[in-house]
């Protein structure tokens, strides 16, 4: 195995492009060097990105802001104007194993390893987050939706690397949240977790909302059913019916000792109806102080 | 397999090491640099019975290659003490009786010294949550937290 630590984003690339062998991206390395350690990959070549400086930063862009995809979890959760900006998406990162994982856990690794229960997934699904992707190729920008495919399987070609993820500008009456179901109260996976980002108008009527659904299907997902259950309507109870309806019915689970199907399918609908108010709670608390925090 | 050359700061001092691609920073601390006191209990960041700090940061140290360590400053379990005196941390284990085996102890009083520095007055909650990654089989975690909570209050002069 080769460790190779480039400086910037091209140079990683074309290291990862030119391995004729197995080759390996090293962020926060929570879950490659377990792997390592563990016999389940052998690669060739590690491409350490903790020193290239884009991949480092959280940079205030467009009024949101850019997250490189080497930023610890730790160091997000510590960036007090991101978290008021997107609550939602920096608990779902902190959710992620212990205090030591969250000190170099990376919010981008846990989305390109792909698991279904990657905590930090639905909510940056939910704010439709958008990750740069630098390749051979140059340069192209995918929803987060559409990089994991499977476990473990991305839409990633060889020798492309997320850069970073870039999460918009929050509206003035906006607000996002996520929940999960653990049979514990930490250090646990999901069996269920539910993200939720809504907008509403100045009457309270709910403008554009987004659920990301995590842990009940082959890879996160993102339910418009649920979205268009709850826009144009003021999230009454009938709205919540219908969202978490729509939530449930989108839930394809596996049965295990974790979590039953049954069980996966009804909590996904509950927790969403949850995530909602608590976003709801947020989205007007952020308009009452004038759209900020 | 040629080695990799590392120029590090452990505990203040500079350190050179020469390691192996695959050898965590946990492996060349115990292996290479003869510094056992952080433990390998899981080797898979669980039981952060490996603790150390980089740049500051709390970490598992079988969780980072050694490599990784480049122009870091690194901090483990021997440069609690000063010379003969335990950090109030250390003591306060050991007035509370707070361990048993003792395996897990340096991963505890790392991630607790940690804890203290970013947050002098923090709640029992707090402490139970930031030490979650700390897994000890003996104790059943009760004394632990006590001795932090009083090793927290004396830190604070109360």
């Amino acid at each position: 195995m080769r460790y190779e630590s480039p400086q910037t984003i091209e140079a990683a690339s074309a290291l990862l492009a030119s391995e004729a062998g197995l080759a390996r991206i090293l962020a926060g390395g929570t879950d490659l060097l377990v792997q390592l350690r563990s016999g389940m990959v052998e690669p060739d070549l590690v491409v350490d990105v903790k020193n290239i400086p884009t991949m480092t930063s959280i940079v205030e862009e467009n009024g949101g802001y850019r997250i490189g995809a080497a930023v610890s979890s730790a160091v997000m959760n510590e960036h007090a104007d991101l978290c008021a900006m997107w609550p939602g998406v920096m608990e779902g990162a902190d959710l992620i194993g212990s205090t030591q994982v969250q000190g170099r856990a990376t919010m981008v690794g846990n989305l390109c390893n792909c698991g279904p229960a990657a905590d930090s997934v639905p909510g940056m699904v939910a704010a439709n987050a958008i990750a740069t992707i630098v390749g051979p190729n140059g340069r192209r920008e995918v929803p987060v939706i559409d990089i994991p495919v499977a476990p473990g399987k991305s839409t990633l070609a060889k020798g492309e690397i997320v850069e970073s993820v870039f999460l918009p500008a929050q509206v003035k009456r906006g607000g996002d949240a996520y929940l999960r179901f653990i049979p514990r109260t930490e250090m646990d996976i999901a069996v269920v977790g539910v993200g939720v980002n809504i907008e509403l108008d100045d009457s309270g009527v709910c403008t554009h909302a987004r659920v990301g659904l995590g842990a009940v299907a082959i890879k996160v997902l993102l339910v418009e059913d649920a979205a268009k259950a709850l826009i144009g309507s003021k999230l009454d109870d009938a709205a919540l019916d219908k969202m978490a309806a729509a939530t449930s019915a989108a839930c394809k689970p596996i049965n295990d000792k974790r979590g039953t199907i049954e069980f996966r399918t009804k909590v996904a609908g509950v927790l969403a109806v949850r995530a909602v108010k608590i976003a709801l709670e947020r989205a007007n608390k952020r308009a009452s102080n004038g759209g900020e925090k | 397999m040629s080695g990799i050359h590392v120029s590090t700061k452990i505990n203040g001092d500079a350190v050179e090491f020469v390691c192996d691609v695959e050898e965590t920073l946990l492996d060349v601390l115990r292996d290479k640099l003869g510094m056992t006191g952080s433990k390998e209990g899981c080797a898979s960041g669980d039981c952060g019975a490996c603790s150390v700090t980089v740049d500051g940061r709390l970490t598992c140290s079988c969780l980072m290659l050694g490599a990784e360590a480049e122009g870091h400053d690194i901090g483990t379990i021997e440069g609690i003490a000063k010379g003969t005196q335990l950090h109030p941390i250390q003591q306060k284990i050991l007035d509370h009786a707070a361990l048993q085996c003792g395996v897990c102890t340096p991963g505890f009083v790392v991630a607790a010294k940690a804890l203290l520095e970013k947050n002098p007055d923090p709640t029992e909650t707090e402490v139970r949550f930031w030490l979650a990654g700390n897994l000890c089989r003996c104790t059943g975690y009760d004394k632990i937290i006590r001795a932090v909570m009083d090793a927290a209050a004396e830190m604070r002069g109360q």
